[in-house]
């Protein structure tokens, strides 16, 4: 524990270290008279390359250069560094902040941003040049998703240092948030991580106390799941060693929120291991819909789009099951929610259909 | 079966039956073009004598006329050249009696305008006008009259005879019409507004009936050339001209009776123009028959090698007073004057003197504010049908990379003997092709002139914005990248502004 202790210390004291070479770059470059000038990969589409090693995005060789000399860059140049300023003083003082804060805190120096897309790039920004993720700069977005299931956590944020948590001590699950993230594992029974996309599922796994039946821990992605939310699944099966199944709605959509979980974003190619590669999606396939006959809704246009550029994707060429899956889905042309296992009953998708997928992916590593 | 009856009527009876002609069309509008009338005249009088003009108006509520009308007294004092007693009656109380018939430019050219207003005046209150008036010699004369409508003839009800003993040079006009002062009130405020833009050299002082004070000071004592009297240039005659020249010609033959009568006329070319028309030169004029003046007439505008008439009977502004003019009245941020070299359009010669103003404090309106003057007269209705609007709205403004939103006004000043006024009124000038042409090359050379001001402003303006944005940004940089690399002092940065400064200068 002590040793995870200081990996977090650790890790902390290589990010203040890492903004202050960029600001001590940028001094010496002033004092000498020349304008600063830094450079980060490029991350335009063209650079964005999928590493099947990695089993993630990752950016090419590709970099940009942004200079204080030329006028179109010195604004976004100034918003970084003064980003970089921020993330420093946050990161020292161990304080958290989100997204929003950045955008009016930078108002505070009269380096307002003009919308919130534009704080939210540099932030971006520094995250490529440093390599560090904005986690790493206690800079979170405002989404959050939810965890529930026998872990026991230790707090290493200021105040909770010390104090330890049961991850099923509250009914509603426990927000994956700063505090969440920062935390060191203690201790768990569960032997499974089970992602579920929509809330409404969690709850009801939470109610028909899945976690105990299959010993596992219960996630609620909330749509597509946060970063940090893919970090700490990450980390849950890294340092763990859990394996992690994912439950979506049967269709693009539900799919590719698993894909994002075990392979990653393009939007994230700067960053690594936010995606857990091990990870598997264990339904509703299609051929759950034809196996179980659930009550199905017709794929319309936007649906069927999705699925062409999905079977192109690189993402999706690694494993049959997605190819498989995606060619039945334009086949049948429909597609069907997770509460549509509610026709058999309640408890079905827990006690019929959960069981089965378990033991199919079990069967199949 | 009823016969019809012809009467002769005379020229006062003709344009009271018709004054709308000459624009006393409702009493809004016969307010101003009283004012504008007597006004002009003051402003003749006293260039004609190359002395800067002093104009003193006054307009005094009398009494109610009508619901609508109020009786008002015009008196409008000046020190232009005065008129010698013996005119003044006639001056006054005569329609198309006046001193305008000479080709020369003028203001006025119909000898109609102040004429029709004293006319207008005693329609409408049955009131004498009073007229005061001395050359500068040892008398002043003062008239009290009317006008015989029915025969065109003034009635000189009191005259009295001062002793000028100050030496007072200057004509005094009083009298009294019917008006609605309050609806014509911004036009003529707007007229006296832009008669001193165009006469910089006049001082112009109105007290209107409320008692407020409008005061056009004079920005110059500078006057342009007076006008040369001419003859007629043979593209210009009629027939009526003709006839008129040969009553009263006392060359006895055709050569000498071209060469002296004609502008521009000499010995080879009145041989060579008798010999093309079939005249033998040595021909009486008196003699020549009615349908042989109507062939001389139209052989004299058939015949090509005139020489085209001379512009010394012209008195342009100039570049330099209309900018002076301009400068005073609409204190632009920019400038741009330009004359035309002199044109002729059928017989008759004219000059184009063109400006446009920018920024400071011409207003933006969305169009572009066109002040028209013909003669130095200011035109204030019947914008649209003027030939100046049309060629303005016809310009492709894009090309010069400006448009109607900016604050930009354009005026243009044509002078002529004949203005090619389209109406007796006076209002707008027609679409003759070689006014628009001269109106269209003299637009586009100011034009091409804003635009290169326009361009050099923009590039100073984004200079400036280049400078502001490096000495608002890099201090910032210098401070949060001390911070990060926690340093105790800031960088010098002062060699980068400094450079970037350099780097400006250099540009603009």
């Amino acid at each position: 524990m002590a040793q995870k202790k200081a990996k977090i210390a650790e890790r902390q004291n290589e990010v203040i270290a890492g903004l202050k070479t960029f600001g001590t770059q940028i001094y010496n470059q002033l004092d000498q008279g020349v304008f600063p000038t830094i450079n980060m990969p490029s991350r335009s589409t063209e650079n964005i390359n999928y590493d099947p090693t990695l089993r993630q995005f990752i950016l090419g060789e590709k970099s940009v250069s942004r200079s204080a000399r030329n006028i179109r860059h010195i604004k976004p140049f100034t918003q970084l560094a003064w980003a970089a300023m921020f993330s420093n003083e946050l990161t020292t003082q161990r304080k958290t902040s989100t997204l929003r804060d950045v955008y009016y805190s930078a108002q505070a120096y009269e380096m307002t941003f003009t919308d919130q897309q534009e704080s939210n790039n540099i932030i971006t920004d520094l995250e490529t040049l440093t390599g560090f993720a904005r986690e790493d700069f206690h800079i979170f977005p405002e989404e959050r998703s939810a965890i529930f299931g026998d872990l026991d956590i230790g707090y290493t944020v200021p105040g909770y240092e010390g104090k330890t948590l049961n991850l099923t001590s509250h009914p509603d699950g426990v927000l994956i948030g700063p505090a969440l993230t920062s935390a060191e594992f203690i201790n768990t029974r569960a032997d499974k991580v089970i992602a579920i996309e929509k809330g409404a599922l969690f709850t009801r796994f939470i109610e028909e106390n899945v976690h105990n039946k299959h010993k596992s821990l219960l996630i609620s992605c909330g749509g597509q799941a946060p970063r940090q939310t893919r970090s700490f699944i990450r980390r849950l099966h890294d340092e763990l060693n859990l394996p992690v199944y994912i439950l979506t709605d049967g269709d693009p959509w539900g799919m590719h929120i698993a894909q994002v979980i075990i392979s990653g974003s393009a939007n994230a190619a700067h960053l690594r291991e936010l995606n857990t590669p091990d990870a598997v999606w264990s339904g509703v396939w299609a051929s759950d819909i034809v196996e179980y006959k659930l009550p199905t809704d017709p794929l319309d246009e936007v649906d069927i789009k999705r699925l062409y550029e999905l079977l192109k994707d690189p993402r999706y060429q690694n494993d049959p099951l997605w190819q498989r899956e995606i060619k039945l889905f334009l086949k049948i042309k429909r597609k069907a929610e997770q509460e549509a296992f509610s026709r058999y009953g309640l408890t079905y998708i827990v006690d019929e259909y959960l069981p089965t997928k378990l033991e199919a992916a079990k069967g199949k590593k | 079966m009823a016969q019809a009856t012809f009467e002769e009527i005379s020229a006062s009876d003709f344009f009271y039956r018709n004054r709308d002609i000459a624009g006393l069309t409702n009493p809004s509008r016969a307010i101003f073009v009283a004012i504008r009338e007597i006004v002009e005249n003051s402003l003749d009088a006293a260039e004609s004598q190359k002395i800067p003009p002093d104009v003193y108006v006054r307009l005094s509520y009398e009494g109610e006329a009508t619901k609508e009308t109020q009786i008002y007294k015009l008196r409008v004092e000046d020190n232009g050249s005065g008129i010698p007693p013996r005119f003044i009656p006639s001056a006054f109380g005569q329609v198309l009696y006046g001193s305008k018939y000479k080709l020369k430019q003028a203001r006025g050219t119909f000898g109609l305008g102040g004429k029709m207003a004293v006319l207008y005046g005693q329609i409408t209150t049955h009131q004498p006008v009073f007229v005061t008036s001395s050359t500068g010699q040892e008398k002043i004369y003062s008239f009290k009259l009317m006008i015989d409508i029915q025969r065109n003839k003034p009635i000189i009800l009191d005259r009295k005879v001062l002793i000028n003993k100050d030496n007072w040079r200057g004509t005094i006009v009083e009298f009294t019409l019917e008006g609605d002062y309050l609806r014509a009130m911004p036009k003529i405020i707007e007229y006296f507004k832009q008669t001193a833009m165009v006469n910089p050299y006049a001082n112009i002082t109105f007290v209107d009936p409320k008692g407020r004070l409008y005061k056009f000071i004079r920005g110059t004592t500078v006057m342009p050339e007076s006008p040369k009297e001419t003859m007629p240039h043979p593209y210009g005659v009629d027939v009526e001209l003709l006839q008129r020249l040969i009553q009263i010609t006392t060359f006895t033959n055709m050569s000498d009776f071209l060469k002296g009568h004609f502008h521009r006329v000499g010995e080879i070319t009145a041989q060579k123009f008798l010999e093309f028309a079939g005249i033998p030169p040595n021909k009486n004029p008196k003699k020549l028959s009615h349908e042989e003046i109507v062939r001389l007439m139209q052989n004299l505008k058939k015949y090509k090698d005139f020489l085209p008439p001379d512009a010394s009977c012209l008195s342009p502004l100039g570049e330099d007073l209309l900018k002076a003019g301009i400068l005073k009245e609409l204190k632009p941020e920019y400038l741009v004057v330009h004359q035309r070299k002199p044109s002729t359009y059928a017989g008759h010669p004219f000059i184009i003197e063109l400006a446009m103003a920018y920024g400071g404090d011409v207003p933006k309106r969305g169009t572009f504010m066109i002040y028209r003057f013909a003669n130095k007269i200011p035109l204030l209705y019947d914008e649209a049908s003027d030939v100046s609007y049309r060629v303005i709205s016809a310009m492709n403004w894009r090309r010069y990379k400006v448009a109607p939103e900016m604050p930009i006004a354009i005026v243009v000043h044509i002078c002529s003997t004949k203005v090619p006024y389209k109406t007796v009124g006076k209002e707008f000038i027609s679409d003759r092709p070689e006014v628009r042409r001269e109106v269209a090359n003299a637009l586009r050379e100011v034009a091409r002139q804003l635009q290169h001001f326009l361009a050099r402003q923009e590039h100073v303006h984004m200079e400036k914005k280049r400078l502001g944005i490096f000495s608002k940004y890099l201090p910032k940089i210098a401070e949060f990248s001390t911070t990060l690399a926690q340093k105790e002092k800031l960088p010098d940065i002062d060699k980068l502004l400094k450079s970037v400064q350099k780097y400006g200068a250099e540009e603009s």
